[in-house]
């Protein structure tokens, strides 16, 4: 939007500059405002060049993605062709028929954990958010650059300790360490705050305070709807980061009807996928991949313009 | 003195102070269970010898610093290495091709069209699961795959190779994987910082006669290098995190004599299959100092740069600290 926005008002200026110095050497800037002319018109094809062939460089994985799950084992082994086979049903079949991979369960454990991730994140750093915009106590200060330091310690470096709490509480091959961390997200505690910030007026709060609203009551009643074009955007990024988180999860998860998908994938890679039915892998990776890109090829302009939501209402 | 005085002057409102504190507990009480205690017990495994063969523990006994230097004695500097190597192979292009993407999509003269299907399709990577792209790509550079079968079928090349086996091979394979999920989103990032300078002093350029490879240099870099440094460190940041998409590659050996494996397969190794949790402790610990030493380069930099920021800048480096965070899958 904005960069639509911003070309105005300089080819305004030029426009207005080239009319201005017609006058005193009108062949001189005539030459002169065609070669930049074509200079312009050269370097808008180079452009196009680059993006076109970064576009291809993005979209071509998928598309060998999505084509290959759709040939069959002998055919994917037989060379590549960039035509789709009609075995897509087979392949699908073959998938989820396959005693050794359990498909249906892992997606199905995927689908819950990053629902109740993302539920979690949003619900609860929306709160933190709140009581860091909302109330005026001894420490806002202190305990706000806390969050904002340890926004960047990653995660995995504290997995270790974490583990071995897990296994002190018999809390392995559960998905409680999975999920409940999630109530405590710095990033999007920040994020939320940021938004808050700009968009929430104190007014709104009091007024329904003299109405007699309870405090938590407000938060549900007033806040959370304010605040839902950030909370969709955040859910987003909390369920995506969920659903393709690898590291935490291969550690904790051990029995195989409660794996993830990404562990189905790391169990299926160590061994060897030369003997497997490519089709079939390739039907794996398809499911693991293309509905959220499918998502978020639906969602993608509330995402892009979410991301810098903050900013525009600022 | 100054917050002091106004707290004063809001003692009567204070009575809901209390609701803060109130609302802030289920953040804090999380975040001490599942982060801090884990943190500060992973902290206190690195002096312990504590590790299992078999089903027999043994440990935890304090050994002092034996932990830092068995790993230093062993192969973490090379593991560094390897992850530095990785990034910056990634990093190069990264912000050479964001840095262009992001000049030409807020180029006034250009006037590109479908900025917004581009800007969806080169993020799109981002969002894709990580394990699942490692494996994709490990399928199509196969020695049967089709990336082979292509290069053969157009003459190319003549045999078919595996470029497992070949050390630069899979290190570029890895970076070009990193280049592919995170170039969108540091060009969106960068585009960001060119829209929030000052377009007049495009527009005075414009009219001093400044051709684009002059406005770039003289201007829209000067001006974008807070920024521009600012997404170099948080990249490093992910950077020294790199697990997913190079475990998965490689199968977690991390190729040719373990060339391309990372400081973070390195943990994984030492916590999930080693199980020797003296070791993998130290490791945590030296990446969190790594991570914490980068994390404080952003704030004191960005802090320094403050006033040579514009303020819609300023307003965008705080929001896209998000971004750079979450660039740890």
């Amino acid at each position: 939007m904005t960069s639509m926005a911003q070309p105005l008002p300089n080819s305004m200026i030029e426009e207005k500059l080239q009319n201005n110095e017609q006058q005193p050497m009108k062949i001189d800037i005539d030459r002169k405002a065609r070669k930049t002319k074509v200079a312009l018109i050269v370097r808008k094809i180079l452009v196009y060049i680059v993006l076109i062939f970064l576009t291809i460089l993005c979209i071509f994985p998928f598309y060998i993605l999505i084509v290959n799950c759709t040939r069959s084992n002998f055919e994917i082994q037989q060379g590549f062709s960039f035509t789709f086979g009609n075995f897509f049903t087979y392949n699908w079949n073959s998938l989820f028929d396959d005693t050794n991979i359990p498909m249906a369960r892992a997606l199905l454990n995927s689908l819950f954990i990053s629902l109740c991730t993302a539920v979690l994140t949003v619900y609860f750093s929306s709160l933190t958010a709140y009581a860091f915009h909302q109330y005026r106590f001894k420490g806002r200060n202190a305990l706000f650059t806390f969050v904002l330091l340890i926004m960047m310690v990653p995660t995995t470096v504290s997995s270790l300790g974490l583990l071995t709490l897990c296994a002190k509480y018999d809390l392995l091959d559960t998905y409680y360490p999975l999920i409940i961390p999630a109530v405590a997200s710095p990033i999007t505690v920040f994020y939320m705050r940021q938004y808050l910030d700009s968009v929430m007026p104190k007014e709104l709060v009091e007024a329904a305070r003299v109405d007699g609203s309870g405090e938590l009551s407000i938060f549900h009643r007033i806040v959370l709807p304010i605040l839902k074009p950030a909370m969709a955007v955040q859910f987003i990024f909390s369920f995506v980061a969920s659903w393709n988180n690898y590291f935490f999860p291969a550690l904790v998860i051990q029995s195989t009807n409660k794996k993830t998908i990404p562990l189905i994938i790391a169990g299926l890679q160590a061994s060897d996928p030369t003997t497997f039915d490519l089709g079939k892998v390739y039907m794996l990776m398809t499911i693991a991949i293309i509905p959220l890109l499918f998502m978020y090829l639906l969602l993608s302009k509330f995402i892009i313009k979410g991301v810098t939501l903050g900013s525009v209402k600022g | 003195m100054d917050k002091r005085m106004k707290i004063n002057t809001r003692k009567k409102k204070m009575s809901y102070a209390k609701w803060g504190y109130i609302l802030l507990i289920p953040f804090f009480v999380v975040f001490i269970i599942f982060q801090f205690i884990p943190l500060m017990q992973t902290f206190g495994y690195s002096f312990y010898e504590y590790y299992s063969i078999g089903l027999t523990e043994i440990g935890p006994n304090f050994v002092g610093f034996s932990n830092y230097v068995k790993i230093f004695q062993g192969s973490i500097l090379k593991y560094a290495g390897n992850t530095v190597i990785l990034w910056i192979l990634c990093i190069i292009p990264q912000m050479t091709i964001s840095l262009l993407l992001a000049v030409w999509f807020t180029d006034a003269r250009l006037r590109l069209r479908g900025t917004g299907f581009f800007k969806t399709v080169i993020y799109m990577p981002n969002l894709v699961m990580a394990a699942a792209f490692g494996m994709l790509f490990q399928m199509l550079f196969a020695s049967n795959g089709p990336i082979v079968d292509m290069m053969m079928k157009w003459g190319w090349i003549q045999e078919s190779f595996n470029i497992g086996q070949s050390v630069w091979g899979t290190r570029a394979v890895i970076a070009l994987m990193n280049f592919l999920m995170w170039f969108g989103n540091t060009t969106i990032l960068l585009m960001a910082g060119v829209m929030g300078i000052d377009s007049s002093v495009y527009e005075a350029a414009t009219i001093d006669g400044s051709g684009p490879f002059k406005t770039f240099f003289h201007i829209t870099m000067p001006l974008l290098m807070p920024i521009f440094i600012y997404v170099v460190i948080t990249s490093l940041i992910g950077g020294v995190q790199l697990f997913d998409v190079a475990q998965i590659f490689t199968k977690g050996s991390g190729a040719v004599d373990g060339s391309s494996k990372t400081l973070m397969m390195y943990l994984y190794k030492l916590i999930g299959t080693s199980r020797n949790y003296g070791e993998a402790g130290a490791v945590s610990v030296v990446l969190f100092v790594l991570t914490a030493f980068l994390s404080f380069l952003v704030f004191a930099f960005t802090h320094r740069n403050e006033n040579k920021l514009s303020r819609k800048q300023r307003k965008l480096v705080a929001e896209y600290k998000l971004k750079g965070g979450k660039q740890d899958d």
